[in-house]
């Protein structure tokens, strides 16, 4: 008996994995070409998976303004900001993030991860409540158990459901902080934050919204969902988190927030207070790419072509995508084995996206989760639909021969479609 | 074992029953995780239909230690009591 033995079940699945090919979840790239490519094995791969909504990684700006920063101020800060002290670029980080939300307040945390781990466990202490979509991600269950708040799910996206369990606390003391996602991460679905603010209103709940997946996709000016659902939601928000790695092309968290005190949380949030700061020249292009962001309004325009092309194009070929079009846009497959060797085809075809596997999904079918970036061209995405329509139809998940003519087809496949409300709930994400 | 508690263990395995096969046999002293095989999704799921079966709130944290079937009626006998 191993200390590791417990984990036996899992490294069977594992196994299993690499027997049929490259395992999806030890992906290793030889070389990054731009936002979109990469080389694999020696093999130009088109990049569908890798959250890069704006393409921003390869931004000349954003890449000389950090090149200078690196020669200027070092590696990194080799300590947290408690201990250690902060750098200019920290302050100037939170002050630009704060202008931009239209908070007053922001904190930089070093990854999005540690942003809800920190928030979630300090924000909600002993005798508070915590109220959870079942459809979270990994770091927003993993903050709920840090803290000592108690944790309540209510059905995803459903804003009556979550009214009736706030009800059923309405005589309990203790604050009640309501935790949504503007775009989860699987699906691609927003939450229905207008209703959900509505719901935060008559309860006298707080309302977080974590808008990794919409900073920089949705709102006129890159907001987030928050920002989409109109000025009296955006107010509604209590506190945002998000991450730096998706749409501005770093990494690190952060959150806002217009609360009175906010900076008292710089002293009692460990997640923040005992880990390494980021290094000044991650956050120099993180603000340049906060710039980049609000000054090319034209990529999220790009970015929703490309995420319409894609979803619109998978869904006319007879495949069954998420309840609404996003830049994440998923299939979801019948069983485990098909979605691995599907998986595995396109990867061989030149396309790389996500493979998630249940638990790791919102409902029991596993899915090739794809990712939009406004960087991707029209032939680039229009590539990945003909692996996917070739493969499909290799794998039997289409029909041989396209038999319908487009319009029928369309219509056929309407009712596979994954319901807006899935209800069957879902274990922490495999963190994307 | 009171009457109150008894009821609770009954209605929790016929809650159960829309999720395990019928040729499993539940009692109290069956282990949900491991006799049933549920995963820790399907369990977080059960907790909150039970959540709405006896109109109370069920706090995660409350069933971290909970592993039989008892064990669970138990708990939920409790916050019942205290609405």
């Amino acid at each position: 008996m191993s200390i590791l033995s417990k984990f036996d079940p899992l490294r069977e699945t594992y196994d299993r994995l690499r027997a049929v090919g490259q395992n999806p979840f030890e992906m290793v790239f030889d070389e990054m070409l731009s936002p979109t490519e990469g080389m694999h094995r020696g093999k130009k791969t088109i990049l569908l998976g890798t959250n890069n909504y704006l393409g921003l990684t390869f931004d000349s700006e954003c890449i000389e303004e950090s090149v200078q920063v690196l020669r200027r101020n070092g590696t990194g800060t080799t300590g947290s900001r408690i201990a250690n002290g902060s750098y200019g670029a920290h302050r100037k980080l939170e002050l630009e993030l704060a202008k931009y939300f239209q908070r007053r307040h922001c904190m930089v945390f070093s990854t999005g991860y540690q942003a809800n781990l920190g928030m979630l466990s300090t924000l909600a202490g002993k005798g508070d409540y915590l109220l959870l979509d079942s459809d979270s991600h990994a770091s927003i269950y993993d903050g709920a158990r840090l803290g000592h708040a108690e944790v309540v799910r209510f059905r995803h996206n459903d804003p009556e459901d979550l009214h009736k369990r706030l009800n059923r606390l309405k005589d309990m003391p203790g604050s009640k902080l309501i935790v949504v996602e503007g775009i989860y991460s699987m699906l691609g679905d927003a939450a229905p934050l207008r209703e959900i603010a509505q719901v935060k209103r008559e309860t006298g709940a707080y309302l977080m919204v974590d808008e990794a997946h919409s900073l920089g996709v949705l709102g006129e000016h890159g907001r987030g969902l928050a920002e989409q659902a109109g000025p009296e939601t955006e107010a509604a928000v209590d506190f945002v988190v998000g991450t730096f790695s998706k749409s501005l092309g770093s990494v690190g968290g952060f959150c806002v927030s217009n609360i009175d005190d906010f900076d008292v949380l710089r002293v009692a949030c460990r997640p923040y207070m005992f880990t390494a700061s980021l290094p000044p020249s991650v956050m120099a292009s993180t603000v340049t790419a906060l710039r980049r962001l609000q000054e090319a309004p034209e990529l999220r325009t790009k970015l929703h072509a490309n995420a319409n092309r894609l979803y619109q194009g998978l869904r006319e070929r007879g495949f069954t995508v998420g309840p609404q079009p996003s830049p994440i846009v998923s299939v979801a497959l019948k069983d485990s084995q098909l979605a691995v060797e599907f998986w595995n085809r396109l990867l061989e075809g030149g396309l790389y996206l996500n493979l998630a596997l249940p638990p790791a999904t919102p409902t029991a079918s596993p899915l090739l989760r794809s990712s939009v970036s406004a960087a991707h061209s029209f032939e680039q995405i229009d590539r990945a639909l003909q692996l996917f329509e070739m493969i499909g139809r290799q794998l039997g998940v289409l029909a041989p021969v396209p038999a319908l003519p487009e319009t029928r087809r369309a219509a056929t496949h309407k009712g596979l479609a994954f319901p807006a409300n899935t209800d069957l709930g879902l274990v922490a994400n495999a963190g994307v | 074992m009171t009457e109150s508690f008894n009821k609770t263990q009954a209605e929790i395995i016929q809650g159960l029953r829309e999720i395990v096969p019928a040729s499993v046999t539940m009692t109290g002293e069956t282990r949900i995780v491991t006799d049933l095989h549920l995963d820790s999704l399907a369990v977080m799921d059960f907790i909150m239909s039970l959540e709405d079966r006896f109109e109370i709130v069920i706090p995660l944290d409350r069933v971290s230690d909970v592993e039989t079937l008892a064990d669970l009626a138990k708990v939920v006998d409790q916050l019942r009591a205290r609405d």
